[in-house]
C-alpha cells in the first residue's frame, strides 16, 4: 500500500511538470507542423521569458508583502512576459528564419542554432551567469491528503496549464486565424492560393509558441531558478515531448508533455536505477519512439514520394 | 600571446579531426548526426582507462580508442540510421545525451592524472605545446589524405550517391544501409580518435566537456568550412577556435565578456546561412570519371595546353 501510494505520489509530481514542458512542446510543434524544422532557440526564449517575467515581478512587488498584490504582480509580470516573448520570437523569425524558407532542410536549423547561441551568451552577459531564485507568490507548504502531498505551486503549474492549453485549443479549432493555421500546416502553397496571408500566419504561430514558452519558463523557473542557460535542458526535453506526441500534432504534443513528464517521474524508481538517470529515461524513451513509431503517438505517418 | 595561439592550434587540430568525422557523415553521406560529443567522449575515456588502469601505452589506445568509439558508432548506426533527415538528428542527439548522462552518474568527476604519451622515450608534456602540434597536425594531415582518397574510392561514389538521392542509389544496385553505416562507423572512429588526443593533451576526462553543445560545434565546424570539403572542415576548425580564443589572443580579457565570441560565433552562423549556406569554401566538386591516374594529372598540367584541347 506505501509503495501505491508513492507511485501515485511520483504520478502527481511528473503529471505537473509534464504539463509545463507540453507548454513548451507546443511551441515546437506548431513551428514544425508549418515550416518543418526544428526550432533550437525556442529553449532560450523560454529563459528570456523567464528573465522578464522575474525583473517585471520583483519591480512591481518592491516591498509590498500583501497576498492578494502577490498574486497580482505574478499574473501582471507573466502577462507582460508573454507579450515580449511574442514580439521576440516573432521578430526572430522575421530576421533569421523567414530569409532560409526556401533554403535547404539544414539552413534553418543552423541559424536557430545560432540564434540559441546569441540569446544564452547575450543573458549571460546582461544578467551574469548565476542563478536566480524566483520567489513564490504566495505560501508554497504542500497540502496532504490521503498521503499524497502535493504543493499550491504544482496546483498552479496544472491550472495555468491546462487554461493556456483550452485557451489554444479553441483559437486554433474555433477561430477563422486558427483554421489559416491549420491550412497553412497542411498544404502552405495552397493555403496562399486560397488567399491566407502566409507570413502573418508564420508570425502568429512563432508569436503563440513564443508566449507558451514565457509561460512555461515562469512556471518552471520556481523550481529550476532562472539562469542563463535554463532553456537548454528543458527545451531539449520538451522537445521530446513534441517528438513522443508526433512532431506537428497540437494535441500530441499535450499528451507526450504530460506522458513525458510521468515517465521521468515514474522510470527511474520503477527500474531500480539512480534518479540522476531520469535524463537517460527520457532520452531512451525518445529513441524507441523513434525506432517503432517515429511519426510519434498522434503524428500522420508521411511517406517519401519519389 | 604566442602561448594562446599555440593552444588555437592543438584545439583546433582536435576539433578538425571530429570535423572530418563529422564531414564523413553529414557531408559526404548527408545524416545529420548530433552525437559527435558522444564519440568524442567515448575516445577520450577510452583513453583514459586503457592508459591508466591497464596501463596501455598513448599509441595502444589510440586505435583501441578509435575501435571503441567506432563499435559504439556501429551500435547506434544499425538500429537508427533506418530514420531519416530530422528524425535521425533527434535520435543521434538523444543518444549523444545519453552517453553523457550515463557518463556523469557512473563518475561526475571523470579521471584524472592519466599517464602522459610518449614517443621514443620523449614525453609530451602538456606545458610543451610545440610537440603537441606537430603530433596532432600529422594526424590531421594523415586523416585529411585518407578521407580525400575515401572520396574516390568505391565507398566514397557510393556515399555520395546516397547524399544525391536514397532512392536512386539503391535502385542502382547500392547496398544503402551497409554504406551509411560504414560512414557513420568511420565518421565515429575519427571521433574517438579527436577524444584520445584531447586526454593526451588535458591529462583528465570529466563528463561535463562532452557535452550537446560540443555536437553542435563541430556541425558548425563543417558548415561554416564548407560541406563534404576536407580542406574546408579544417579552415572552419581553425576559425571556430580563433573566435574562441579571441580575447585572450589579444590580450582583451578584460574589455571583451567571455560571452562576447559565443554571440559573434552564433550571429555568424546565422548570417552565413543567409548569405553563404554553402560555407566559406563551399563543395569540393570531383571529376568522376576521370580514368587518368595522379601521375598522369601531374604530367598533363606540366604538358602545354593544346590548341582548343578538351580539358
Amino acid at each position: 500500500m506505501a509503495t501505491l501510494t508513492l507511485y501515485i505520489q511520483y504520478i502527481v509530481n511528473g503529471l505537473t511538470l509534464g504539463a509545463i514542458y507540453s507548454l513548451i512542446a507546443l511551441g515546437y510543434t506548431m513551428v514544425y507542423g508549418i515550416l518543418k524544422f526544428i526550432n533550437f532557440a525556442h529553449g532560450d526564449i523560454l529563459m528570456v521569458g523567464a528573465f522578464i517575467g522575474l525583473i517585471v515581478y520583483e519591480a512591481l512587488l518592491g516591498t509590498s508583502t500583501s497576498p492578494v498584490w502577490m498574486m497580482a504582480a505574478f499574473f501582471i509580470a507573466m502577462i507582460v512576459s508573454m507579450v515580449l516573448s511574442a514580439l521576440l520570437g516573432m521578430f526572430i523569425e522575421r530576421v533569421a528564419y523567414k530569409p532560409l524558407r526556401n533554403a535547404n532542410r539544414l539552413a534553418p536549423l543552423l541559424s536557430a542554432i545560432g540564434v540559441s547561441f546569441i540569446l544564452s551568451n547575450g543573458a549571460a552577459w546582461i544578467f551574469g551567469t548565476q542563478s536566480r531564485r524566483f520567489p513564490y507568490p504566495f505560501d508554497n507548504t504542500p497540502i496532504t491528503f490521503g498521503g499524497i502531498s502535493i504543493t499550491p505551486h504544482q496546483i498552479l503549474m496544472l491550472v495555468v496549464s491546462v487554461v493556456m492549453m483550452v485557451l489554444l485549443a479553441f483559437f486554433v479549432n474555433k477561430t477563422r486565424m486558427g483554421k489559416a493555421m491549420r491550412a497553412t500546416s497542411l498544404d502552405q502553397p495552397t493555403s496562399a492560393l486560397m488567399g491566407i496571408n502566409v507570413n502573418r500566419v508564420i508570425s502568429l504561430t512563432f508569436a503563440i509558441g513564443s508566449a507558451l514558452a514565457a509561460v512555461g519558463g515562469i512556471l518552471a523557473a520556481f523550481d529550476f531558478r532562472v539562469y542563463p542557460s535554463m532553456g537548454t535542458m528543458t527545451g531539449l526535453k520538451a522537445f521530446v515531448a513534441a517528438v513522443i506526441g508526433g512532431i506537428g500534432s497540437i494535441p500530441g504534443a499535450m499528451i507526450g508533455g504530460i506522458l513525458l513528464g510521468i515517465l521521468e517521474a515514474v522510470g527511474a524508481p520503477l527500474l531500480h536505477i539512480p534518479n540522476g538517470l531520469k535524463d537517460t529515461v527520457a532520452f531512451a524513451v525518445l529513441i524507441i519512439v523513434l525506432l517503432l513509431r517515429p511519426e510519434g503517438i498522434l503524428g500522420k505517418n508521411e511517406r517519401e514520394k519519389v | 600571446m604566442l602561448n594562446f595561439f599555440m593552444l588555437i592550434l592543438i584545439y583546433s587540430g582536435v576539433y578538425a579531426l571530429m570535423a572530418i568525422g563529422q564531414n564523413c557523415i553529414t557531408g559526404s553521406t548527408g545524416m545529420l548526426s548530433l552525437c559527435h560529443a558522444g564519440f568524442f567522449c567515448i575516445g577520450s575515456y577510452a583513453t583514459a582507462i586503457m592508459c591508466k588502469v591497464f596501463g596501455l601505452s598513448f599509441w595502444l589506445s589510440l586505435p583501441v580508442a578509435a575501435l571503441v568509439a567506432g563499435f559504439v558508432g556501429f551500435l547506434i548506426g544499425v538500429p537508427t540510421l533506418r530514420l531519416k533527415g530530422d528524425y535521425l538528428c533527434i535520435a543521434t542527439l538523444g543518444l549523444g545525451e545519453i552517453i553523457r548522462n550515463i557518463a556523469t552518474n557512473i563518475n561526475p568527476v571523470g579521471i584524472t592524472s592519466i599517464p602522459r604519451a610518449s614517443l621514443f622515450g620523449y614525453q609530451f608534456a602538456s606545458r610543451n605545446k610545440g610537440a603537441f602540434i606537430i603530433l596532432i597536425w600529422a594526424f590531421v594531415l594523415i586523416f585529411y589524405i585518407l578521407f580525400q582518397q575515401l572520396a574516390h574510392s568505391r565507398l566514397g561514389r557510393a556515399m555520395t550517391a546516397i547524399r544525391e538521392d536514397e532512392v536512386a542509389a539503391q535502385s542502382n544496385g547500392i547496398n544503402v544501409t551497409k554504406y551509411k553505416i560504414s560512414s557513420f562507423v568511420l565518421g565515429a572512429a575519427i571521433g574517438g580518435i579527436a577524444g584520445c588526443f584531447q586526454t593526451a593533451y588535458t591529462l583528465t576526462v570529466s563528463p561535463s566537456s562532452y557535452t550537446f553543445m560540443v555536437s553542435v560545434m563541430v556541425l558548425c565546424t563543417v558548415v561554416l568550412g564548407g560541406m563534404g570539403n576536407a580542406k574546408a572542415v579544417i579552415l572552419g576548425a581553425f576559425i571556430i577556435q580563433f573566435i574562441s580564443y579571441f580575447q585572450q589572443l589579444t590580450g582583451l580579457t578584460n574589455i571583451i565578456p567571455p560571452q562576447a565570441n559565443q554571440m559573434i560565433f552564433g550571429l555568424i552562423l546565422v548570417v552565413m546561412m543567409i548569405w553563404r549556406p554553402q560555407g566559406l569554401l563551399g563543395r569540393d566538386k570531383y571529376r568522376y570519371g576521370d580514368p587518368r591516374t595522379m601521375r598522369q594529372k601531374i604530367a598533363a598540367a606540366f604538358q602545354p595546353r593544346k590548341k582548343g584541347g578538351e580539358r
